[in-house]
């Protein structure tokens, strides 16, 4: 049985092609299949896929960060879209969070680091000389790895950056920020009854949430998230995720996460870094079942040694 | 080289794919002889043979159990992404088509047993002939689909699907021939039917070694072929 299981092939190529002109004619099919086969798995470092959108919030082109005499970030260009979640991901030191910190401006305060290229914020470069940067991370905020609220209350951990940019005009005003805030971040319910007690004594996930609100208080456009549930238990990342799936539809939200499958689960678009470079973008579907780059099936499916 | 074979860093996990690869082509060798043996025991009109080849089913069976079962093991705890999840997608849906060939088998089997397991009418030999030349043709189709999902070659896969035209046509031109001895003379419309039911079995094997064929190049090029049409000149 087994000599026979795997015989030579008894099949005629000229044969098959016999039949020219025919509904199903294996040289048409080649033809058809061609663009895909050249476009997969290449092993190039240009980026693939679509790094551009439709309608951009933020812009990227051609950006290069330097530590010192060390690239972090190299020639990298790309779009995020409104409304979207977009998912950084790579090994580390690929660059993904220092390009998330470009978008804010975060990377001002590391001396020695050097940012060049373009980037924009609804068509506004975030990187020109009289830009004040505390509006501007108003206005892309951000959410960090272990959760930070301040040693204050959850009310005053809310309330805080609404008061400092002037954002309400009365204590009832201040109040319904501090609500809304809240509930959008889910956690409304949680503490409505608590308000006057400190932050710090929230669980993980409950203080991530807080964080969340804190920075939605101040009404960005684009929240910045640098691997919000790495610190968190499988329950309380859910509760997070589902909160990004309910923020999308008021914000563009970007995620740097080592979980791939957090990404499949969060995002829209999916963009992998490698040693600086951004290797492919595109839909987090497509990017998980069938990527294009060799670099992001190899990292993606488990095969870097 | 061909990259689908690149090593996982986690060992184990390319141990599991390799089993589950494994064990399709197991079932796919077991239903090839069990095609093969069905095939024979038609031309030797031999219902012993026959009732070999239904035993064997049992066989089948078991081996897509335990395939079911590793491909949902894979899944709960690798949660496979890119070419592995296309593996583990084309091994799932091209057991359940080996199996039906069983079945196709099994049913070509008993067709043996019902006209030449008694004594009585000799069947026209003519009618036969029609049997043993699609017979050949899915056979082939088959060794070639399960060789194919061995190697993992597109190419080829596309040639088997190519190949499957052949074999409507042939299926059909079989049907209009047996339409002509039926006309000739109705008695032999009982046995017209048997052999179109074994003729429609026999194209049911080639269709099932085509989606075969689909699988593997779904599995080499993400991308799923069933529904492509070919593109019109000018």
């Amino acid at each position: 049985m087994t000599t026979n299981m795997y015989p030579n092939f008894e099949l005629d190529i000229n044969k098959v092609n016999e039949g020219e002109g025919s509904f199903r004619d294996f040289s048409k099919f080649r033809k058809r299949q061609s663009p895909s086969l050249g476009k997969a798995l290449v092993d190039d470092d240009k980026t693939v896929g679509e790094w551009s959108t439709h309608s951009p919030r933020i812009t990227c082109r051609s950006i290069n960060v330097r530590y010192g005499t060390k690239l972090a970030i190299d020639k990298v260009s790309l779009d995020i879209g409104r409304n979207e979640v977009i998912s950084f991901i790579g090994p580390s030191g690929c660059g993904k969070s220092t390009l998330l910190r470009c978008l804010n401006r975060m990377n001002d305060t590391i001396p020695n680091c050097r940012v060049r290229g373009e980037i924009k914020l609804d068509g506004e470069d975030i990187y020109r000389r009289e830009i004040d940067v505390v509006p501007l991370r108003a206005k892309v905020g951000m959410v960090f790895q272990k959760p930070n609220p301040f040693p204050k209350s959850i009310f005053e951990n809310v309330a805080y950056g609404p008061r400092i940019h002037g954002l309400s005009m009365s204590k009832e005003e201040l109040a319904e920020i501090v609500e809304t805030s809240l509930r959008r971040a889910g956690l409304w319910d949680e503490v409505k009854d608590y308000l006057d007690h400190p932050g710090t004594g929230l669980s993980g996930g409950q203080q991530q949430r807080l964080c969340i609100a804190r920075t939605i208080a101040v009404n960005p456009e684009v929240i910045l998230m640098d691997e919000p549930c790495s610190a968190l238990d499988p329950i309380a990342t859910a509760k997070i995720e589902q909160l990004i799936d309910e923020l999308r539809e008021l914000y563009t939200i970007v995620i740097v996460t080592h979980s791939m499958q957090q990404a499949a689960r969060v995002s829209q678009r999916t963009a992998y870094f490698h040693m600086g470079k951004l290797i492919e973008v595109g839909e987090t579907a497509n990017v998980f079942t069938n990527p294009l780059h060799k670099l992001t099936d190899d990292y993606i499916s488990g095969r870097f040694g | 080289m061909d990259r689908l074979n690149d090593g996982h860093t986690v060992k184990s996990y390319d141990g599991e794919l390799e089993h589950l690869h494994c064990l399709v082509l197991e079932i796919g060798g077991l239903v090839i002889h069990q095609v093969d043996e069905a095939l024979t025991s038609f031309k030797n009109r031999d219902p012993e043979l026959a009732q070999k080849v239904i035993a064997m089913d049992h066989e089948v069976d078991q081996l897509e159990v335990q395939t079911d079962d590793a491909v949902s093991k894979i899944i709960a705890k690798r949660w496979p992404v890119s070419s592995d999840l296309r593996l583990v997608i084309a091994a799932s849906k091209s057991v359940s088509d080996l199996e039906r060939i069983g079945d196709e088998a099994v049913r070509i089997a008993g067709m043996v047993i019902q006209l030449f397991g008694s004594e009585g009418s000799e069947p026209n030999s003519l009618m036969l002939r029609d049997i043993n030349r699609i017979g050949s043709l899915a056979l082939v189709s088959l060794r070639n689909a399960v060789a194919i999902f061995d190697v993992w070659n597109e190419e080829k896969a596309m040639l088997v699907i190519e190949s499957h035209r052949e074999m409507e046509e042939e299926f059909q031109g079989d049907l209009r021939h047996l339409l002509t001895y039926v006309l000739e003379d109705y008695r032999n419309i009982g046995f017209a039917v048997s052999v179109i039911l074994v003729i429609k079995a026999l194209e049911r094997i080639g269709h099932h070694a085509h989606n075969l064929a689909e699988h593997v190049i779904f599995r080499v090029h993400g991308e799923d072929v069933r529904s492509r049409q070919p593109c019109q000149d000018g």
